[in-house]
């Protein structure tokens, strides 16, 4: 087992709506989907968003398209339109939780760092 | 009247916009070069609609997108040529207003005869102020006669059925208020395919299409480079994407040659996921979207073809957005940098913090972030190994009135002089607060109207 960032295994995009933030995260590859369904959960997301998510986390699943849904309710400083954060929508959401640590085995481990990836 | 037989080939619809201020060149790339059938431009964030009702009521004539003219100047005559027409919610507040102003570029432009109508009815402020004790607003619980700021707008989200009749109507342009975004795309769909109302599983189909493109760039490469992760070329010159849809809903998402940007499996998933919350459950006007087992295919560069969407039933209510004045929030920012810069930059937060107190500023919240450090997550942040070589120090706080909160960003200010040394010039800004809430509506409470518009002469 090796540790990596999120990042080097998925890509997200986050959404909002009122003072919910929503952040949709899509592992590159299929082989990476089981890493990110086991790792990335709504404890973890709970712990990782320490200081930001306030209220109850849903996790969707697509697994189709190798995704995930994360939906954070009460995590936009009251709402879009009042909130008094530089990043009202939570648009960068997208990037925390690229910075979550997971874990890896060996084989995918040894395919990331040959594509230049390192582990943290 | 155009004859009503359903269309059995594909149909192309193009995205113009994905907010009031977007990129214009695009769309008028689309229009010129798309041979597109409609040409749909969504133009109002959740916001956007109540700053166009204040801006209304100022002045009656106002209200509706601001780019209007220049849109419509340059791809209204590529539109008459190619026999595309319009939909847009650039109405905002004042559809008519916007359709008037339309019919009167049509006439200039020598473009006659294009059929120029207005979709109004998603006004429903009278009706929620009558209601407003019984009314629960979705965010507090409470009902909407229990929020602390004057209510200025509010306008339910529309769906397909009055833009469908402007079209059966032969409207060329077709001008709207607040109407579903993925609506707005599904309501061409429904006239040409002739598809019923309560024809769930392709309405479910044809709002996914819409979703997917009801954002614009952001479908086609925007929003999404990441580099050494999620390269995209020619960035500066993205292309706003175009729907091809086949008579069973399934559709084609791609962009015109010669573009920049980027349409691939990867983004469309990403974009698919985004601002849905319940992927077998999305909610709009005209149907349930299913989601569950969407299929998203790569035909070719640039090509994603979706598919394996369902629908069900529509809701019996629809969404209200509604406008709230919550008073103002007030900024202020100043950089410190050189070796010790975050202990001046601490020092000034504690000096900031004692004015407020000493003068007696009042303030409903106050936010202190070190730009730099971790204004964005906080203490869910990476802390860097070494200290910054420069931090900006940034204030912002919310007041019932404005005077508070343009005080908090003078106390700001006067730390040039009076704070710690070494410091960039400040800068301080004030807005008002149009906070929006929502709350559910039964379909009986709004009436939506088809209004045509001729040029005044």
């Amino acid at each position: 087992m090796k540790r990596f960032y999120l990042r080097e295994i998925a890509h997200a995009r986050a959404g909002d709506k009122g003072d919910t933030s929503n952040i949709g995260v899509i592992a590159y590859k299929a082989e990476y989907f089981p890493i990110v369904l086991a790792q990335v959960t709504p404890e973890r997301v709970r712990e990782h968003f320490r200081g930001i998510a306030r209220g109850r986390i849903t996790r969707y699943e697509l697994p189709q398209l190798w995704a995930i849904n994360l939906v954070l309710e009460q995590s936009l400083g009251g709402g879009v339109t009042r909130s008094l954060s530089p990043d009202p929508h939570g648009k960068s959401y997208s990037a925390l939780i690229l910075t979550m640590p997971v874990d890896v085995d060996d084989a995918i481990a040894a395919d990331l760092v040959k594509a230049g990836r390192q582990p943290i | 009247m155009r004859a009503n037989a359903p269309r059995t080939r594909s149909l192309r619809i193009g995205a113009g916009a994905s907010y009031a201020g977007d990129r214009i060149e695009p769309a008028t790339d689309l229009a010129a070069r798309g041979q597109l059938d409609y040409l749909v431009y969504e133009c109002l964030a959740e916001r956007t609609i109540a700053l166009a009702q204040l801006e209304r009521l100022k002045d009656p004539s106002k209200g509706y997108n601001e780019l209007l003219d220049e849109r419509f100047r340059r791809a209204l005559p590529h539109c008459r040529r190619n026999g595309t027409r319009v939909i847009t919610s650039m109405g905002a507040a004042n559809p008519v207003g916007a359709a008037r102003h339309t019919a009167a570029i049509v006439q200039e432009l020598g473009l006659a005869p294009m059929k120029v109508a207005a979709v109004i009815g998603d006004d429903v402020l009278e009706y929620c102020l009558q209601h407003q004790d019984a009314l629960q607003v979705m965010e507090t619980g409470e009902p909407l006669a229990a929020l602390a700021g004057e209510i200025v707008s509010a306008n339910a989200y529309l769906g397909a059925e009055p833009l469908v009749e402007a079209l059966r109507r032969s409207a060329d342009v077709v001008l709207t208020g607040r109407v579903a975004d993925c609506s707005l795309f599904l309501a061409a769909m429904i006239h040409e395919f002739g598809w019923a109302f309560d024809d769930w599983e392709r309405l479910g189909r044809g709002q996914a299409a819409g979703d997917m493109v009801e954002c614009g760039a952001i479908v086609s490469g925007g929003y999404y480079a990441d580099p050494g992760y999620k390269e995209v070329d020619d960035l500066a010159n993205l292309g706003f994407p175009y729907l091809v849809v086949q008579p069973d809903g399934s559709s084609e998402v791609t962009k015109l040659e010669g573009t920049g940007g980027v349409i691939n499996r990867a983004i469309c998933t990403e974009h698919l996921i985004y601002e849905i919350h319940d992927l077998a459950n999305y909610v709009t006007p005209d149907v349930v979207v299913d989601f569950s087992d969407v299929r998203l295919e790569e035909l070719g560069k640039d090509r994603v073809r979706i598919s394996g969407v369902r629908g069900k039933a529509r809701p019996a209510q629809l969404k209200v957005s509604i406008g709230v004045r919550e008073g103002w929030i007030g900024e202020g920012e100043i950089t410190y940098a050189g070796l010790g810069c975050l202990n001046r930059a601490r020092l000034a937060e504690q000096v900031v913090r004692e004015r407020l107190r000493i003068s007696g500023v009042q303030l409903q919240e106050l936010r202190v972030d070190y730009i730099g450090l971790n204004s964005l997550h906080g203490e869910a942040s990476i802390p860097p190994k070494e200290p910054p070589y420069e931090v900006r120090l940034r204030f912002a706080g919310r007041a019932k009135s404005r005077r508070d909160a343009v005080r908090l960003g003078n106390e700001v200010e006067t730390l040039v002089g009076k704070g710690p040394c070494s410091s960039s010039l400040p800068r301080q800004y004030v807005r008002e607060v149009l906070a929006i809430y929502s709350c559910l509506v039964p379909r009986s409470a709004v009436h939506p109207e088809v209004v045509f518009v001729e040029a005044d002469r």
